[in-house]
């Protein structure tokens, strides 16, 4: 289905992965790789199950059968937060943040999940949150990646939508992961937001292995190295974009819509 | 939705000012010369105490949104703890005691604390009651615990090692409330720590917590185990001060109290809950002391007028006391 790379290691490999809801399966038989500097589209219509290889890539569903490698480690039985420090962040279609928080506070939260966890020593209880160096350091570089400094004293809940979804991304790239799994960061964007976004994503990619899911074809064939189309849970095509936009099956059943 | 989340964390100078004013007139009480000086003492440290317990209650129910219905357990139970370690003839040793109980109490708090802070909402309202209740009958059905009766600690703990004579009302009241800011200053600090930070963030957002990488089962179960610690320094204390335990400090109506407290004081930065037990206590006796009416004692009616005040308190002022405090100022510096 992917293409195999054979002299690069994909940091995310899943094979087989499938999710049933009772009868239904929302995610069948579906493998991904995702290599560093490659971004890896997924689209297709709404309910394709694109949202749910996303939750079965970052733990936040458990797949009913197939297997999901980071880093060469195998992630069943992980939950999020040991998938998350296995170095996989990820965004929400629907904003996921601390709303009440400022910019800044919520992504200082995300860099600092990266310190060593102690809940249960007293002298984590007794230090100051605001002077901790590397993750004021990991927070600001994040926040000024995303394009958000000037917005980093502000309520979240008071800032605009294509800013939250900015805050998305600095909240993920604060945890220094390699793999990158973006679910539809550009919904709702206005024209200007978005192509601000395509940037960054563009400058991301980088260093990260990517898997964005997106509904904005302009920017999936701006970006995309990879593209993977689901219908019904099935991938019905993949390859490189200009393979993919070729095939007769996707036209008919997707971008036929559109062209 | 982030409006009913926001909370007051940083408090604005003048409140700072007012609550400083508030330590020293508490400190200045006993040199008061007035009547029944040992009466209003003794009113003023129970009140303390319940500052304290309204404290480590606020730690879970205003800064990490766990609202627990059964946080009287662990105040009653370092009472009982003080109570069984005093023998019949002599005084123990405060420096050991005190410390020993709060961990009785943080030991069951660290027990409980493992099963319950894995339900949310509701169900942890649910199952932090429900042991609670277990541990209220243990003891109110015990006669070797003290049944129903209870039981009386014999001697007040002996402190001379630190120059205290907690027998005399003015020591246990200065002793009482060295306590309260040492507890305070400390949440204070903890609330701005990586870890109050985290527990912050459970509150507001927890599937985005664990999203970022935080395991958060051992953040809830620590903020569990500090809070019922410190619910049974508060415990050690009414034990101390009243010198007698029953299963009604460990009782629904108890851990039902510290709630309301918190939440008229405000909840989620520790000042609201110290302000939150003050007032209820002073406003629990005034109601107390209403007049008989015809055949009507309103006094004893005083649950019901509570009731009534708690809910025009969270009409009026939805974020409590503090919060009230802060939007009067907010108002205030805007007509400037």
């Amino acid at each position: 289905m992917s293409d195999v790379r054979p002299n690069e290691v994909a940091l995310l490999a899943a094979h087989k992965l499938t999710k049933r809801f009772g009868g239904l399966a929302a995610v069948n038989d579906v493998s991904v790789h995702l290599y560093r500097d490659r971004l890896h589209a997924v689209i297709g219509p709404n309910g394709a199950g694109k949202s749910t290889l996303t939750n079965l890539l970052s733990g936040d569903l458990p797949p009913t059968s197939g297997t999901v490698t980071i880093g060469g480690v195998e992630t069943a039985g992980h939950s999020p937060e040991s998938i998350s420090r296995l170095g996989l962040g990820r965004s929400y279609q629907k904003t996921n943040i601390f709303l009440p928080f400022t910019v800044w506070e919520n992504v200082r939260l995300a860099a600092q999940s990266r310190e060593r966890h102690a809940p249960w020593n007293p002298l984590h209880w007794l230090q100051s949150a605001a002077t901790q160096t590397a993750v004021n350091q990991r927070t600001e570089r994040a926040i000024e990646l995303a394009g958000l400094t000037h917005r980093a004293q502000a309520v979240a809940a008071t800032i605009s939508h294509g800013e939250q979804r900015q805050l998305e991304i600095a909240m993920t790239l604060a945890t220094e992961p390699t793999v990158l799994l973006l679910d539809e960061p550009l919904a709702g964007m206005g024209q200007a937001e978005a192509e601000r976004m395509v940037e960054l994503l563009l400058k991301l990619k980088k260093d990260h292995a990517m898997m964005l899911v997106e509904h904005d074809m302009d920017a999936v064939f701006a970006l995309a190295d990879q593209l993977t189309v689901m219908v019904n849970g099935q991938v019905i095509a993949s390859g490189t974009p200009a393979d993919v936009r070729a095939d007769p099956q996707v036209q008919a059943a997707y971008l036929g819509d559109e062209h | 939705m982030s409006a009913a989340k926001a909370q007051l964390e940083k408090l604005p100078r003048p409140m700072q000012a007012l609550l400083l004013a508030g330590a020293v007139g508490l400190a200045a009480f006993p040199l008061i010369p007035m009547d029944s000086r040992d009466f209003y003492l003794q009113m003023l440290t129970q009140m303390m105490i319940l500052a304290i317990f309204a404290m480590s209650l606020d730690l879970l129910q205003g800064v990490t949104g766990l609202v627990s219905l059964g946080h009287a357990a662990y105040f009653g139970l370092a009472g009982y703890a003080l109570a069984f370690m005093t023998p019949a003839d002599t005084p123990i040793a405060l420096w050991w005691s005190l410390p020993l109980a709060a961990a009785c109490s943080g030991l069951a708090a660290l027990v409980i604390g493992f099963f319950v802070v894995r339900t949310h909402g509701i169900y942890f309202i649910m199952v932090t009651m429900a042991f609670a209740q277990m541990v209220f009958f243990l003891f109110f059905d015990n006669k070797a615990l003290g049944g129903s009766d209870g039981i009386y600690v014999n001697f007040r703990p002996d402190a001379t090692a630190l120059g205290i004579d907690l027998d005399n009302k003015a020591h246990f009241f200065y002793f009482t409330l060295a306590v309260l800011i040492g507890v305070y200053a400390f949440l204070r600090r903890l609330l701005f720590s990586p870890f109050g930070r985290v527990l912050a963030g459970i509150r507001v957002n927890e599937h985005r917590l664990r999203a970022v990488g935080y395991g958060s089962f051992g953040y809830k179960l620590a903020a569990f185990t500090l809070a019922g610690t410190l619910a049974g320094v508060a415990g050690f204390l009414w034990a101390a001060q009243t010198g007698f335990v029953n299963p009604e400090l460990m009782g629904f109506h108890m851990s039902a109290h510290a709630i309301m407290m918190v939440i008229l004081g405000g909840m989620g930065n520790f000042a609201g809950a110290i302000v939150g037990a003050f007032a209820f206590e002073y406003v629990m006796h005034v109601f107390k002391d209403l007049p008989t009416i015809g055949d009507f004692q309103t006094g004893k009616h005083w649950q019901l007028w509570m009731g009534l005040f708690i809910v025009a308190v969270v009409i009026v002022a939805p974020r409590g006391l503090t919060g009230l405090g802060e939007k009067l100022l907010n108002r205030k510096g805007a007509r400037k």
